[in-house]
């Protein structure tokens, strides 16, 4: 109750002056998209870092984070796309992680199969995955109520375990190797930094997560289609009301956010380590959900900042912290959830919903 | 005069309850059309009729054209802002974005003009503009949702109780400023109020519903004075 007080009064606050200065409004803009999150995000990192650094030598801990840093961008894009079905239709899409495993099997159809260039073969996989996600959402998710959660969250786990079978009868089990988008030779391709070996195909996932995150606010927030999806988010019935579409405007959201699933379930296997096999997407999948809930569930920013700090703990709990392991560690980095949104229930970005009458 | 908006017969339901009986009443091109009714009359339902946002029976007529079966998102292209009750302000949106969302459906790029208009007639609107509606006030959310709905340059504009939960001195304010846009746009406006003495003030003509049923209408210089009207209404 004292928070939602609370965030009033200084929502009430930033909106009483306006233009007070430049460093005051960049504060004040920082507070905006979550000020009191990154801070409590930073204070965090850099205590646990300390203490890691204290324990095994600054060289182990910067390998190890160079690794969380790749997985934990990895998490934020598979995250991104949960939270834009999220925002748009209030709902979580459980078939998220099957659809981007099904359409990266696509990719690799495309590229080892039909022999045509990876990147090409991705942006394919990407273009058909929002077709597909175009045709679901017409004839399975229209035909409810969009204010009626449940039904729809229903459909989805059954398109989950449908696209699950269907890999494994078209696919198999066995693993597959995907071809790297990027340079990916162990032997060759990496730089040194400070005694860690950076990947050019780390590097590429960093690159290739950080544009698309910027396209995808670009696009939301300078577009038309982007204020449509916007406004359906904030509130449904005035869209209506103003004679937008809401249909299809969420239709928009199904297939840019499969379109991003895609592009991450490729990602997720582009530095050579992981395979492709039909249930190659859980493990980011799970740790993305934890991401996309710690960043706040409807914030793209939160999202990808979630992304880094679950990928972070995972490696580094399971890293230093031995008796955990790599059993435990998704354990531990949902228990870490669970606290953070004790502390803070909206998430680290996540919006109080305040709204004066 | 031409009529803009017919309404015969309406009759509407939540379900298995019945709210509207077999409804008439009809607006004119540039007039202002009033409807008072105390809570429960069903006056939310009826202006939400007409935008099709519950399952109705009836005639409903705009321009000519029958509004039935259309779906809301149609109506409001065909001409017809809804200010809804609550207001329905886009909470995460910035006053401007609302304003831009409200003329969403216009093809000319230029629309400056009609922003500065709305800033004219509404200032704290303009004041605001990059701030989030979710942090105005009632009464600025009641501005911002008037203006939006006037972004899309409408042939008409339905209210829906505008003065609900507003002090009396910004409901003051409020109606004037919605008789200026009707001084000065000539726009035709269906509005659902409680509020009587301050409805008469705009009002051309007013219909009285109660449970669901129009039980009296005409001028509102002939409703104001009738007995009935006066003590039930305006409380003297």
């Amino acid at each position: 109750m004292t928070t939602l007080q609370e965030t009033a009064l200084e929502g009430a606050g930033t909106a009483r002056f306006d233009s007070v200065g430049m460093a005051e409004r960049l504060r004040r803009r920082i507070e905006e998209i979550g000020g009191r999150g990154l801070a409590v995000t930073a204070a965090l990192v850099v205590l646990s870092s300390i203490a890691f650094i204290v324990k095994d030598g600054p060289k182990i801990y910067w390998i190890r984070f160079l690794d969380a840093l790749a997985n934990g961008f990895i998490y934020g894009a598979v995250a991104l796309a949960l939270v834009l079905i999220y925002k748009a239709t209030g709902i979580i899409n459980f078939a998220q992680g099957s659809m981007a495993m099904f359409f990266t099997f696509i990719a690799w159809v495309l590229a080892r199969e039909q022999g045509l260039p990876v990147w090409i073969s991705i942006v394919l996989a990407m273009a058909l995955s929002s077709v597909f996600a175009a045709v679901f959402e017409r004839v399975f998710i229209r035909p409810f109520d969009p204010s009626n959660h449940l039904p729809i969250t229903m459909i989805t786990i059954a398109l989950l375990s449908i696209i699950d079978g269907l890999a494994m009868l078209i696919w198999f089990a066995d693993p597959k190797s995907f071809p790297s988008p990027f340079p990916a030779d162990p032997k060759k391709d990496y730089v040194d930094v400070f005694g860690a070996r950076i990947f050019y195909a780390t590097m590429g996932i960093w690159v290739t997560v950080i544009v698309m995150t910027a396209t995808l606010t670009l696009l939301l927030s300078k577009t038309k289609i982007g204020l449509a999806f916007r406004a359906v988010s904030s509130n449904l019935e005035s869209s209506r009301l103003v004679g937008i579409s809401v249909g299809r405007t969420l239709q928009f959201g199904w297939a840019l956010a499969a379109a991003i699933g895609t592009l991450s379930g490729c990602l997720v296997l582009s530095d050579t380590k992981t395979y492709l096999d039909p249930s190659f997407m859980a493990k980011a999948l799970v740790f993305a959900f934890a991401a996309a809930t710690i960043g706040g569930l409807d914030s793209l920013v939160g999202a990808v900042v979630g992304g880094l700090l679950v990928g972070q703990l995972q490696t580094m709990v399971g890293g230093y912290i031995t008796f955990i392991g790599s059993d435990l560690v998704l354990a531990v980095s949902l228990l870490v959830v669970i606290i953070v949104l004790l502390v803070r229930p909206n998430g680290l970005f996540g919006k109080v919903r305040v709204e004066r009458v | 005069m031409t009529r803009l908006l017919e309404v015969e017969q309406l009759s509407a339901s939540y379900g298995p309850v019945q709210v509207l009986h077999g409804l008439d009443l009809h607006v004119d091109e540039g007039e202002v059309a009033v409807v008072l009714g105390a809570n429960g009359a069903g006056k939310t339902t009826t202006i939400r009729s007409i935008c099709q946002m519950v399952s109705t029976n009836g005639v409903l007529r705009f321009e000519g054209a029958s509004l039935a079966g259309m779906s809301t998102t149609d109506i409001a292209r065909a001409g017809i802002a809804h200010v809804p009750q609550g207001r329905g302000t886009f909470a995460d949106l910035t006053v401007e974005e609302n304003l831009e969302v409200g003329a969403f459906r216009l093809k000319d790029k230029d629309l400056r003009a009609d922003y500065e208009r709305w800033y004219g007639i509404f200032p704290r609107l303009g004041e605001r503009r990059r701030q989030l509606a979710g942090s105005l006030s009632g009464g600025e959310q009641q501005m911002l949702a008037i203006a939006r709905a006037m972004m899309s340059r409408p042939k008409m504009l339905l209210l829906d109780e505008p003065s609900l939960g507003l002090a009396p001195i910004i409901v003051q304010d409020l109606f004037q400023r919605l008789r200026t846009i009707k001084d000065d746009q000539g726009v035709t406006m269906l509005i659902v109020e409680q509020n009587a003495s301050i409805a008469f003030g705009i009002a051309d003509r007013a219909y009285v519903l109660e449970a669901g049923e129009i039980v009296l209408e005409g001028s509102a210089s002939e409703l104001k004075n009738n007995d009935a009207v006066r003590r039930a209404y305006l409380g003297y």
